[in-house]
């Protein structure tokens, strides 16, 4: 299986298809509906998002609170879908694409597309199996959101499957 | 008359709700070994992190998936049965906000409108019924949302019948698509009003896997229906493939003349159930 880290460059992008299985690791930012929703409102205001949107991955996840000695409690993916009138605007802003669970609108397809982004579906439902591979977790905007706050994750071997790719290829068209 | 203190039923609570939060039931994690085997690709691959982050949580005794749900707690209270110790309402709510505070689950109720979160997972949502006897039944579910979103309600003519029944399921989970988690486990409740088949729907969800309908003509819609959702090709998460849904459970109850109300309540693959008697 093919295993990644973050950032990924142009060219590696481009090396990924819809359905291949990957091991990512590195740097990403957990936003929900509510924390997309703020840094909308941010972005409307001329302001900084609380994280670089260049090249960064977005993990569309809200984490059970960490139990003691660990950085982070269940985590797996929500559904992606929610995010649809958020991701284009932002993978324009140059962000590197998303990591969710199931199908997202063909609009998200295209600005993959456009902007060579890449969309992983983590596997819905492997909370434990996830919270585990988070090796280090801070809060770094939106506290008073509890679990939709947003958290920058260093991650280490996240399972994940090409659900979008640069080319805008889909695995859920494929069936 | 037997007297029933809430403080055990809080006590009860709390234990099937951090029970619930870390354990996917045995009858579902068979139904998905099952499945692993059927399918290949992707949704093999998806099938085998789910199976393999089952032993994680269980190990750990970390939430299987992060979205612990709304609470939906069952009491079925014997009409013999005399409570004490202050209100059962307080008592079950006292027990979830124990629950998820010390299992580290995520509390995700809020207020529709401001979206401010509760921070306790609390209410729970509660159903009590009257039933015989002196005992208290406990049923508790965890119900995540993924799949909670992709339920419906369909307010069928009777001339629909059968074929506007399986209709109903069928479409709703293809709408569903890779959204509430597939493989699915589809809640039904035919008949009653509005309100009553969706309760009927849920309560479904605490049947066996293994488990059919007692009425033939109603397990054959159960049949018929999973076979026609495994049709569709959906698969694990989506990824495509042959398992779309694990079961098709149906539950019926006498509707008006001029009526066939069906709900359809979705259950990711994290089945998650438990109950107990007091």
């Amino acid at each position: 299986m093919k295993r990644l880290r973050l950032p990924l460059s142009e060219e590696q992008k481009l090396a990924l298809h819809a359905g291949d299985p990957v091991l990512l690791s590195g740097t990403i930012y957990t936003a929900r509906d509510c924390a997309h929703k703020r840094i909308f409102a941010l972005l409307d205001a001329g302001k900084t998002p609380p994280f670089p949107l260049e090249n960064s991955f977005i993990y569309y996840a809200g984490p059970c609170p960490a139990p003691e000695g660990m950085a982070s409690g269940s985590c797996g993916p929500t559904t992606s879908a929610r995010m649809n009138s958020f991701a284009p605007r932002l993978l324009d802003l140059g962000l590197g694409g998303m990591i969710g669970k199931g199908e997202m609108s063909e609009e998200v397809a295209l600005a993959l597309r456009r902007d060579h982004g890449v969309y992983f579906a983590a596997i819905g439902g492997a909370g434990a199996l996830y919270g585990n591979a988070v090796k280090k977790s801070t809060c770094i905007a939106f506290e008073d959101l509890l679990s939709e706050a947003v958290y920058r994750f260093e991650v280490e071997d996240f399972p994940l499957v090409v659900a979008i790719d640069a080319y805008g290829k889909s695995i859920y068209a494929l069936n | 008359m037997r007297t029933v203190d809430v403080g055990s039923i809080e006590g009860l609570v709390y234990r099937l709700a951090r029970r619930a939060g870390v354990t996917i039931a045995k009858d579902c994690l068979a139904a998905l070994s099952l499945a692993a085997k059927c399918e290949e690709g992707a949704a093999q691959f998806a099938l085998e992190t789910v199976l393999g982050n089952a032993e994680i949580a269980k190990k750990m005794q970390m939430p299987v998936c992060q979205d612990t749900g709304m609470t939906a707690v069952f009491l079925e209270i014997g009409q013999d049965v005399f409570l004490t110790g202050g209100p059962l309402k307080a008592a079950v709510d006292a027990g979830v906000r124990r629950a998820y505070a010390d299992g580290n689950f995520r509390k995700s109720i809020c207020d529709p409108l401001t979206r401010v979160n509760t921070g306790d997972n609390t209410p729970a949502h509660l159903h009590v019924e009257i039933v015989e006897g002196d005992k208290v039944k406990i049923r508790l579910l965890p119900k995540g949302f993924g799949s909670e979103n992709m339920s419906a309600v369909r307010m069928l003519t009777p001339a629909e019948g059968r074929e506007g029944i399986l209709r109903t399921i069928v479409e709703t989970v293809q709408a569903a698509g890779s959204r509430p988690c597939p493989p699915v486990v589809v809640g039904v409740g035919i008949g009653g009003s509005f309100d009553g088949c969706t309760l009927l729907a849920k309560k479904a969800l605490f049947r066996d896997l293994g488990s059919k309908n007692p009425r033939e003509d109603v397990a054959s819609i159960e049949e018929e229906a999973l076979s026609r959702i495994n049709a569709l090709g959906i698969g694990a998460q989506g990824f495509g493939g042959k398992i779309t849904a694990l079961k098709v459970l149906c539950e019926v109850a006498p509707t008006h003349i001029a009526g066939l109300p069906v709900a359809v309540n979705i259950q990711c693959h994290c089945v998650r159930h438990e109950e107990a008697v007091l």
